[in-house]
């Protein structure tokens, strides 16, 4: 026998219920750590900037009705879809609501030829290269990532727009997929059930032979 | 304490060979082996080894930290050679890995009782063998930060690594040999800590080593639940033996290149890891036994022993190598036979010829009583299969990969000095937590080796020493 006998302390028989309150606290912790996850703290599901001007969508593209694709010309032909220049809104706004004060920030842009400052709502990382025409042509309605934008007064990130959403979307597309000519039209099919948007988008996927790909190199060139 | 060497390699069925020499009582065993750890001072070679093996140990780590800085870019991989040094050493520090748990698992089955001797630290050899093998897919992956990706943990991305990979089947082998083999250590070890505890002189070694016991009394209870687990866990690890290196196996034998698409190769990978594993515990036991003392334990008979595994094993891979030749010709498969012709005849027929020589040739000098007593041959075999054993993975490897398919994609790799001062450095991390080891935990099984004395069978009818039972 050594000089020190050392055995545990009397203390130590506390660890054995604490070890026990800790795994009884364990799945509560997940449950918090995943629950932060989800949450709009993390996915900028959302997001509303507040806007140069109180520029209704509600207003223009859903009781008005005016197509997305006036504003926004260029997303059938290329990657990006544009904001519109002042002057598309100036188009309208020479002849309409010319006096009200809510829209003096446009008619300064309009007289000194500098651009509004639009606050971007949906931003994807750098890293992804996203083409709306890809999209759009093969009957991927806007509202599928973007939601109800003809209900919004201001618009909001309505979807996580992470890689794991994307995914979903590639692996089957089918409940997302229309025909090409609607797909600007955002209320469509809301009386339809999910099965029958199913059954539908199968038809457009076959039509037009679409296979979505899954590759790194598809969006991360 | 006498310490008469007496031969005990004799084969004589009427007298069962003694497993433990110069001890007749139990109390000389514990002072005997404990004194590797509580001498105020080891031996002048343990500094100058650790000196070293802590030096190349740095290095290493220094080269890692360099590596993440630079990029891959500092090893000789390249076009075609993609898996390079990195991969090597990984395959060769996995087989080392395999004697472990093969002596201490499989033996123990088997009621191999000598496994006694060797199996501390030959287990540990495991753990530290295991830790080299594992850094090197850890670093190879090029970026490094992203290691994690390696285990399917659900993310956002809704990513999962590929599990029909074998490279995914590699994480959980080895992931899993890692744990099954060091809980194996740890549980064998308890018993021995608590009886460093109790003869601790110091109160920080009397705490650490408390700790480390985990309240061990050495009641019947105790020990009643510890042969137990010992044994629940002999029998989880046994497995384990052949399932690790068929999986690191399948890596290449999943693949379509020429040379590694074969079925031959989880069995023969098995051997060539047990091969190996027994060299390395053998190049280890020699100086450990001549500098602390142990031959006492670590007997002729155990060496002798090792030297036929080896022998063995040795001579299945030799078979494995002529089985892959003869494959090659037999499958009429144009690009498996340039591959086998390419490797001994090729660009790299001085690595092959290196391996052929130093696995296949060295063992068969066992077939001799002469070479089996010899500490220095054994020392210096055991050495050559070491090398044999790393060669045999470079030339699966390079050769395999450097002149596929393709012709136009053929090339030569060469290695930087990165990647040779790595393989060096690995050496010096596996020799660092080896010195720490032998100097800081018991070195040999206390409890166990004092089972397979006679004094331990006193009354069970046979030639014992009746005057010693305690």
């Amino acid at each position: 026998m050594g000089r020190y006998h050392y055995i545990f302390p009397k203390w130590s028989n506390l660890l054995l219920p604490m070890m026990i309150l800790g795994g009884a606290i364990a799945p509560l912790y997940v449950v918090m750590v995943v629950a932060y996850g989800f949450s709009p703290l993390t996915t900028d599901v959302g997001f509303q900037p507040q806007q140069p001007v109180p520029f209704s969508h509600k207003l223009h593209a859903g009781d008005m009705g005016i197509d997305c694709r006036y504003c926004h010309n260029t997303v059938e032909f290329t990657n990006h879809a544009a904001i519109p220049p002042t002057q598309t809104c100036m188009n309208c706004h020479t002849q309409i609501q010319k006096d009200s004060s809510q829209i003096e920030p446009l008619l300064n842009s309009y007289i000194t030829g500098m651009p509004m400052q639009w606050q971007r709502v949906h931003d994807l990382p750098d890293f992804v290269y996203f083409s709306h025409s890809a999209h759009v042509n093969r009957g991927v309605s806007c509202v599928s990532c973007h939601g109800r934008i003809d209900r919004m007064e201001i618009v909001t990130q309505m979807k996580t727009l992470s890689m794991g959403w994307c995914l979903e979307c590639h692996r089957a597309p089918e409940q997302h997929l229309r025909d090409p000519d609607l797909v600007t039209q955002l209320g469509w099919g809301i009386d339809r059930s999910l099965e029958q948007m199913i059954e539908d988008g199968s038809f457009w996927r076959q039509q037009n032979n679409l296979n979505p790909s899954q590759d790194c190199s598809t969006c991360h060139r | 304490m006498s310490t008469i060497i007496i031969d005990n390699t004799f084969e004589d069925p009427f007298r069962r060979a003694p497993l433990v020499l110069g001890h007749d009582n139990f109390t000389s065993v514990t002072e005997e082996i404990c004194y590797v750890n509580e001498a105020p001072r080891p031996p002048k070679a343990w500094y100058v080894a650790f000196f070293i093996s802590s030096a190349l140990a740095t290095f290493l780590v220094v080269l890692i930290g360099y590596l993440f800085v630079a990029g891959v870019g500092v090893w000789g991989n390249q076009n075609p050679v993609m898996w390079g040094f990195p991969i090597v050493n990984f395959v060769f520090w996995v087989g080392i890995g395999h004697a472990g748990t093969l002596i201490s698992a499989i033996l123990f089955l088997f009621r191999q009782r000598w496994r006694t001797g060797i199996n501390r630290f030959a287990e540990a050899m495991t753990i530290f063998a295991v830790i080299c093998a594992g850094m090197f897919p850890g670093i190879h992956i090029g970026r490094v930060w992203l290691a994690y990706w390696l285990f399917p943990i659900p993310n956002q991305m809704e990513m999962w690594p590929q599990f029909r990979s074998p490279l995914l089947w590699d994480v959980f082998a080895v992931g899993t040999y890692f744990t099954v083999s060091l809980l194996f250590w740890y549980t064998g070890m308890i018993p021995d800590l608590a009886t460093l505890r109790d003869r601790a002189n110091t109160k920080l070694k009397a705490m650490s080593y408390g700790i480390l016991a985990l309240g061990w009394r050495g009641s019947n209870r105790h020990w009643h639940r510890y042969e137990r687990a010992y044994l629940l866990l002999a029998a989880l690890a046994t497995p384990l033996v052949l399932s690790v290196h068929s999986v690191v196996s399948f890596d290449f034998a999943v693949s379509q290149v020429p040379g590694w698409h074969t079925t031959i190769f989880p069995p023969y990978f098995v051997t060539g890891a047990i091969f190996s594993g027994f060299a390395m515990v053998m190049t280890l036991a020699i100086p450990a036994r001549e500098l602390w003392g142990l031959k006492n334990f670590i007997t002729m008979r155990h060496l002798e022993n090792m030297t036929k595994v080896i022998l063995l094993t040795g001579t299945i891979v030799g078979f494995a190598y002529s089985m892959e030749f003869f494959i090659a010709w037999y499958s009429g498969s144009l690009y498996e036979k340039f591959a086998f012709i390419n490797r001994a005849f090729g660009q790299y027929s001085w690595a092959y010829w290196i391996m052929v020589s130093c696995n296949v040739l060295t063992p068969q000098i066992f077939w001799f009583k002469k070479a089996r007593s010899s500490i220095p041959i054994m020392f210096v075999a055991s050495l050559l299969v070491n090398v044999g054993m790393w060669f045999e993975r470079f030339v699966i490897v390079i050769t395999s990969l450097s002149q596929d398919y393709l012709p136009s994609s053929w090339g030569y790799f060469t290695p930087t000095w990165v990647d040779i001062w790595m393989l060096i450095g690995s050496f010096g991390l596996f020799m660092t937590l080896f010195l720490l080891f032998i100097r800081f935990l018991p070195v040999i099984a206390i409890a166990e080796v004092k089972g397979v004395m006679p004094q331990a069978h006193v009354g069970h009818g046979h030639d014992h020493h009746l005057e010693d039972e305690q």
